[in-house]
């Protein structure tokens, strides 16, 4: 249910209205009732990723006031710190004017003005010229994107694999390790039943998406007293209100779920039935270390997977509901040697080497409170079970008569990805959510629509055959399910310019858009011509080893030219991107534009039903900018990409708003699943409303579908909803999701390093594919910790936003600034101590990759072996409108100046992206550093410092003082 | 406190001007120093001419002078309302005493009642700037028993040594007077010795626990809810050194006592016109003094509300 | 009129719980933007965009580490003003401007008579009063008067803008003086605490603090759990608990 009784999530009776709110007769001339607004639009925040709903009030043609939308299911009414500070970014001084051209050397900020018409000119003959010769020269990267159902298929009619957002370096580790395990991840993928949990784990920072629903979330479980343990290795945020609070060391994460996993097998506290309903754990898997098929699936001539039926004593189908299948046990089927699922997981979780006591120092946690964790979560699995008393049917016809549920629950996001051992880690929560049984049933884990998917979901990633002048044959991010699905040529060379679906990363869901200008610039494995990006921070805060990377961006060739020859970057604001482009299309602010939030793309769906919104203007640009979207729409019409025009050539499209209407992608889907059909009475199918648009509209800006009581719990199994699911074509058919506790495709990638298959990785790779594509969850040494001296670098450091700015688009925001435009690494008292530091005291912060200084704040509620700081404060002077003496350029400094973007070398000389050797996820957090206290002159001001960017032409001079709301009280009281 | 320095000069200057003005009140009013008119020009003059000064740079603290008007009307329960009152109030009286000693050159009958009105409001509004202070709950160094006496004997120490300089500078000093300022000026050194040892020892119930509700243990400021200083910061989260602290009270009893009860000392042995060169000197070095100590009154006051920032 | 009302129609203020505020600044970038269009319009940004830069803001969030010997915490803690029974700083007010409502006992200011001295501010313990530089006058937290009595909101929205955008519930509002009042239930069950009690300013506002149990992870009654006792240890549980 989205709401109680009361709409919105503050309706407890302490947080109502008076109970007569009739202005009392104070006669101190006070306007208690001014009026507020002359208007209220209903759209959708982009502050963040979290994507609530907003009603904007609008005031003699300004923003008044922004507040959370009650009806929405993301945020039921409430608002962040980012959310209520909109006003100031749509207000920004920062904002782009007018299409830019660069006039001096890239880096510079020195640009002329242009008009639209010849931007699109220039635009149009670049990429014509790409896309007739060799698609693949165009590398389409857009960071911060919510529309990557248009982008991508944009980059697919261009004909060029080469498209990604910001997924691979930020958290694709978690997306993929769920979607590879259990068909849904955290975030978009599922949350918390937070209305029925009463155990709750948090994993790492988490502060990162969702922002929203977590607190609310939160809020909950300390109205009701439910238990909340935090896993992490700072205590501020979330984990400042945890009751038990355990500051692990960064990147043993998977160590410490390992050992709750030993614990709870070795006391047999693990649900058998669930297992066997829901997963593959009796799955037999074929055992003959030399056979081509070693480690993958028995299975039956029509490829189905086979189980072993304990009272049949033979084979049968791993899904038939009659069987009663072994979990444990090695088997003979047809000849050939074979175990179960099952067997595989005991045999590795109850080895010694992750009991307890074996891996406590390793985490930095006492083995007595990883046994109480363990006995903590069997209790309220197994001793405190809920039943729900609503009827369902599974989808092999079984009727239960109530929904059973294990209420733990778990979530975790960015501290989790962002290592280089985070792919497994985070299969390692999976597998304890499944052992469990907490996932999707009630108090456990639940999956929002349109997941579950199976694991891996659909669709393969296109790319293989880019031909000029010819889309692709699909979208350019996909899962792949073998070697065969790679984007790599004959000889293992990637095709991808981030390389990603290679053997660097073969499960790169999300691209690697941290690699791409590391590769343009080197050529490697070929080089673009133009590399266009949107909303994402490459030159500064968004890149590891900023400053290679900027040396990057500028850097000639012998010719003296650009060694990536056009830039063409899109973003609203004066960012430290902006300066590095050839071609600036200065994009709109989000109050200014229409949007949709597909679900096609990221969707905005409840556990108890799907959703999807818009955003849509609620106040007129007052420069000369454009959307994006409509941008590209455009462009792409322009350049005649099949899609995007008509038989006659001309423009399919007039801008996005056509578009989200209008546009089909298979017969009846389209961007938005609301108010579908001629009449508009039909949801997930039907075909094209041109009214849709407006029904949103008047709906608050969203669609939200609310799930029959028995479809909510079990999606994975349940009829009913998996019914619903085939016909809205969230899945190809109501069929059973299977959990994947055991990733057969990922044994498919070891195989091939053994040599067996089609495609194999080139000899170099082998070792390397092998040991990490491991189809059961396992743990190792982040890579940067294993290859430094740890005595030289003792310290882990790691990075996280304020929650006022997780996710948010550039704190030239003149309100959050204010809170913080300065961040201290803060350091654990005694780390401190040990190093003759006291607070305030400036250090260098120094790793293999360089040195950075800062100011240091000492801390208590930190793991002592790490040190950590907000990210993204450090800003580059002459960018966002801010004065030269802003905190933000002068005391505030960016960790990542000294995060590697790439590995150590290896013994043969190899260095990988700094990744997760499974996904690409960037592995932020593996950092290791040392800090020194500067010198006394050294003191009061960061280093490195870059060079001032000019500002474009007419760029508004920041004001020295802000008076925002003034006016409308000046009009307030001359009408009274 | 942040030590403005518009309010430092108002309470030093008006501090002295009303000790001067209820001296001459009173001692004028009574007869007991002679109607000299200088004197009566010269020091009625001066007490004024502080006083005035010294509400001039009180509303040079205001942000919105133009609306100093209102401040006369909250008597019932502001203290600055009611030293506003009693400040202006006092000037009818002191007027009247002046025009009666200058103009008509008398300071008996009617005049001697005006003197001694003068000389009440003088104190009444001596007073009530010290109770602006005294009932400062969230001060801890100003809110106590040594506020009060400390601004009424300042006053007076102040007043008696300007008073003591005209005098003298008049020829008409009196060993009497020049006693009673060196007797002043001991008794304001002690006390603010007392003060300064009362203060140091302070043990403020108020702490980080009460100030957010969290009992026992230690609470220690992590981060601030703004990065750069603010307005609670700038005007009462100033911090002196403890250093300078010290130097600073040094010279404010070298400046405010020693100098001058030795110059007062010298002023015995001397004869007229010598005699006036130390206690005019004394008188100088004296009001220094006290701006020195009363801009340390500032600087050591500790607000409640830095305890939220950790200071 | 800066004598205080010898009582209260009612008590109106805000509880805060810090058991469940996560620091997130909602409540604070809320408050910033209904006021600063609001009955104390604006909430001026001096040097918005330099290194000076200093804003009026009526609730501001600070964060603590408390620390016992019961272990240590981080504690997220919203600052506004507490709408006091004895608010000092409306009486040491010379003209007027400060006043306590003799309704529902928030502390206002009457900017049209402020002079600007900031004494009030000095009466404050709490930094509640905020100096606005370019205007010239005290600003303080209104209790969103403007929004709680408002007829232009729909009923539900009448309610402080803090209180509207709080994420995780951890404020609330409502009558204070009337002891069964949610807020006032809410404040004896969970032992709601004064600040600085020992000033005598008598806050309405009350603060929840962090459950006692934090730390001591005392609310799972867990058993240590014991390894199986089945023969053939946990594989053979596994048979025993499937052959069932």
């Amino acid at each position: 249910m989205i709401h109680g009784p009361r709409r919105g999530a503050n309706s407890a009776p302490s947080q109502r209205a008076l109970a007569d709110t009739r202005a009392p007769d104070e006669g101190d001339g006070v306007d208690t009732s001014p009026s507020i607004s002359d208007s209220i639009a209903k759209t959708t925040c982009y502050m963040c990723a979290c994507r609530c709903g907003i009603d904007v009030h609008i005031k003699d043609g300004k923003v008044r006031y922004i507040n959370g939308n009650k009806d929405h299911p993301v945020n039921r009414g409430v608002i962040c710190g980012k959310g209520s500070s909109g006003i100031m970014q749509h207000y920004s001084p920062a904002r782009l004017k007018k299409p830019l051209l660069r006039t001096g050397p890239r880096g510079s900020g020195e640009f002329r003005e242009i008009e639209w018409e010849e931007a699109f000119a220039i635009a149009t003959e670049r990429l014509s010229a790409i896309r007739r010769t060799d698609p693949k020269k165009l590398a389409f990267f857009t960071g911060r994107d919510q529309s990557q159902s248009l982008t991508g298929w944009w980059a697919s009619q261009f004909g060029t694999p080469n498209f990604a957002a910001h997924g691979g370096f930020c958290s694709v580790n978690m997306a993929a390790g769920g979607l590879y395990s259990i068909g849904g991840s955290f975030w978009e993928f599922g949350e918390p039943d937070w209305d029925n949990t009463k155990y709750f784990m948090l994993f790492g920072v988490a502060e990162d998406h969702d922002s929203n629903p977590i607190k609310i979330g939160l809020g909950k479980l300390k109205a009701r007293g439910a238990k909340v343990v935090s896993i992490n290795p700072c205590r501020t945020g979330y984990n400042a209100i945890a009751d038990d609070w355990i500051g692990i060391r960064p990147g043993t994460d998977g160590l410490f779920v390992f050992a709750l996993i030993h614990e709870l097998l070795k006391a047999g506290r693990v649900d058998l039935d669930y297992l066997l309903r829901y997963t593959n754990a009796h799955v037999l898997v074929v055992q003959e270390p030399d056979a081509s098929d070693d480690g993958l699936f028995v299975r039956d001539v029509d490829g189905n997977p086979l189980a072993w039926d304990r009272v049949a004593k033979t084979s049968v189908q791993a899904t038939d509901p009659e069987a009663k299948p072994a979990l444990t046990g090695s088997f003979e089927v047809g000849g050939r040697r074979c175990v179960t699922v099952f067997q595989l997981i005991a045999d590795r979780y109850l080895d010694d080497s992750y009991a307890p006591d074996a891996v406590a120092e390793r985490c930095g946690i006492a083995a007595d409170t990883i046994r109480r964790i363990a006995a903590e979560l069997a209790h309220v699995a197994f001793e405190q079970t809920i039943e729900l008393p609503i009827a369902w049917t599974d989808w092999a016809g079984r009727r239960h008569e109530t929904i059973k549920g294990r209420p733990v629950s778990m979530h975790a996001m960015r501290g989790i990805s962002a290592h280089s051992n985070g792919f497994h880690t985070c299969r390692a929560i999976h597998l304890l959510q499944v052992l469990l049984g907490t996932v999707d049933v009630p108090g456990g884990f639940r999956f929002k629509p349109p997941y579950p998917r199976s694991a891996p979901p659909g669709p393969k990633p296109a790319g293989k055959n880019a031909k000029p002048m010819t889309p692709l044959d699909g979208m350019p991010l996909g899962f792949v399910c073998g070697p065969d699905d790679l984007l790599v040529d004959g000889a293992g060379t990637p095709l991808r310019i981030d390389k990603a679906y290679s053997w660097d990363a073969p499960l790169a869901a999300h691209g690697l858009m941290h690699t791409v200008i590391r590769n343009a610039w080197a050529g490697d494995p070929y080089p673009i011509d133009t590399l266009m990006m949107y909303m994402s921070n490459m030159a500064w805060n968004s890149s590891m080893n900023t400053v290679e990377t900027i040396t990057m961006l500028t850097d000639h060739d012998e010719a003296g030219n650009y060694k990536i020859p056009f830039i063409i970057y899109s973003d609203a604001y004066y960012s430290e991107t902006v300066p590095f482009a050839d071609l600036v299309l200065p994009d709109t602010t989000y109050l200014e534009r229409h949007d949709c939030i597909s679900l096609l793309d990221r969707p905005i769906s409840h556990a108890d039903g799907p959703g999807d919104a818009i955003r849509h203007p609620v106040v007129e640009p007052d420069r000369d900018v454009r959307p994006f979207q409509s941008v590209l729409i455009e462009l792409g019409a322009r350049l005649g990409l099949p899609g995007f025009i008509n038989d006659d050539g001309s423009a399919k499209y007039a801008d996005y708003a056509d578009y989200i209407v209008n546009h089909e992608r298979t017969l009846g889907i389209g961007p938005l699943a609301g108010w579908r059909g001629k009449d508009g009475t039909l949801i997930g199918k039907g075909e094209v409303n041109p009214d849709q648009l407006q029904r949103y509209i008047d709906n608050g800006g969203f669609w939200h579908h609310d799930f029959a009581e028995d479809q909510r719990y079990y999606k994975m199994a349940n009829r009913s909803y998996l019914e619903f699911a085939e016909q809205m074509g969230f899945i190809p058919k109501a069929e059973p999701i299977v959990f994947q506790l055991y990733s057969e495709p990922l044994q498919r990638f070891r195989l091939a390093a053994r040599g067996h298959g089609r495609v194999m990785p080139p000899e170099s790779e082998r070792q390397r594919i092998e040991t990490y594509m491991d189809p059961l969850p396992f743990w190792y040494v982040p890579f940067e910790e294993a290859v430094v001296d740890l005595e030289k670098y003792p310290l882990h450091a790691l990075t996280q936003r304020p929650m006022h700015m997780y996710h948010s688009w550039g704190s030239q925001n003149a309100w959050l600034r204010q809170i913080t435009s300065q961040n201290r690494l803060f350091v654990h008292h005694r780390t401190a101590a040990g190093l003759g530091l006291v607070d305030d005291d400036w250090v260098w912060i120094e790793s293999i990759n360089g040195r950075v200084k800062g100011q240091i704040k000492l801390i208590d509620g930190v793991n002592e072996s790490t040190v950590w700081t907000w990210n993204a404060i450090g800003k580059r002077r002459g960018s966002w409108g801010l004065r030269d003496d802003a905190a933000e350029s002068n005391r505030g400094f960016l960790l990542n100046h000294i995060i590697g973007d790439q590995t150590s070398a290896d013994a043969q000389a190899r260095r990988y992206s700094n990744s997760d050797p499974v996904t690409g996820q960037a592995a932020w957090f593996d950092l290791r550093v040392r800090i020194v206290k500067c010198a006394d002159d050294e003191a009061g001001f960061t280093e490195p410092q870059f060079e001032r960017f000019h500002e474009p032409p007419h760029f508004e001079s920041s004001p020295d003082i802000l008076r925002y709301g003034a006016e409308f009280r000046v009009k307030r009281e001359a009408a009274e | 406190m942040h030590p403005a320095f518009s309010v430092v000069f108002f309470t030093t200057a008006t501090g002295a001007g009303y000790g001067l003005l209820a001296l001459l009140g009173v001692l004028g009013g009574f007869q007991i120093i002679p109607a000299d008119f200088w004197l009566g020009l010269i020091g009625i003059g001066l007490a004024l001419g502080l006083i005035a000064a010294g509400l001039l740079s009180s509303t040079g603290h205001l942000s919105r002078p133009e609306r100093a008007w209102r401040a006369f009307s909250q008597w019932r329960s502001s203290w600055l309302s009611r030293e506003g009152v009693a400040s202006v109030a006092t000037f009818i009286p002191a007027g009247l005493f002046g025009i009666g000693w200058v103009l008509l050159g008398k300071t008996g009958g009617w005049v001697s009642a005006a003197g001694l009105l003068a000389a009440v409001g003088a104190i009444v509004t001596v007073y009530t700037t010290g109770m602006i202070y005294a009932s400062l709950k969230p001060i801890a160094q100003w809110h106590s028993r040594f506020t009060l006496p400390a601004y009424l004997i300042f006053s007076a120490m102040t007043g008696g040594v300007l008073l003591n300089a005209l005098c003298q500078g008049f020829a008409i000093g009196s060993k009497m007077l020049l006693a009673a300022c060196v007797l002043l000026t001991v008794l304001g050194w002690g006390w603010k010795l007392a003060t300064w040892l009362h203060n140091d020892r302070l043990e403020i119930p108020t702490t980080a626990n009460t100030a957010t509700g969290l009992a026992g243990g230690t609470v220690r400021s992590l981060e601030w809810p703004h990065t750069e200083e603010n307005y609670l910061l700038k005007e009462m989260g100033f911090r002196i050194a403890r250093k300078h602290s010290a130097r600073l009270r040094q010279i404010t009893q070298a400046l405010a006592f020693a100098l001058p009860v030795l110059l007062l000392a010298a002023t015995f042995a001397l004869p007229w016109p010598f005699a006036a060169v130390p206690s005019v000197l004394a008188a100088i070095v004296q009001f220094a003094g006290m701006l020195v100590e009363r801009w340390l009154f500032f600087a050591e006051a500790k607000h409640t509300v830095t305890l939220y920032y950790g200071r | 009129m800066t004598c205080l009302p010898s009582q209260t129609d009612k008590k109106l203020g805000l509880v805060i719980d810090l058991d469940t505020c996560v620091g997130c600044q909602a409540c604070v970038t809320a408050c910033k933007e209904w006021n600063t269009g609001g009955h104390m319009a604006p909430l001026t940004d001096i040097d918005p965009y330099g290194g000076h830069v200093d804003g009026v803001w009526f609730n501001r969030v600070h964060s603590y580490e408390h620390t016992t010997e019961a272990g240590g915490r981080t504690v997220n803690f919203p600052r506004s003003c507490l709408h006091c029974e004895t608010p000092a700083c409306v009486t040491v007010c010379p003209t007027g401007a400060s006043y306590k409502r003799a309704s529902d006992g928030i502390v206002l200011i009457d900017e049209s008579k402020c002079i600007g001295c900031k004494l009030c501010s000095w009466a404050c313990p709490y930094g509640a009063r905020e100096f606005d530089s370019d205007v010239g006058v005290m600003k303080k937290c209104t209790l969103c008067v403007d929004r709680i009595y408002n007829d232009n909101l729909a009923e539900e929205d009448r309610v402080p803008a803090c209180v509207a955008a709080c994420p995780t519930s951890a404020r609330h509002f409502g009558d204070l003086g009337d002891p069964h009042s949610a807020v006032s239930q809410l404040v004896a069950e969970r032992g709601g605490v004064d600040l600085m009690p020992e000033l005598g300013y008598r806050p309405t506002n009350k603060y929840l603090p962090p459950r006692a149990h934090t730390q001591r992870a005392a609310s799972v009654p867990a058993k240590a759990l014991e390894p199986v006792r089945a023969e053939g240890g946990f594989l053979g549980w596994v048979d025993r608990m499937l052959s069932n």
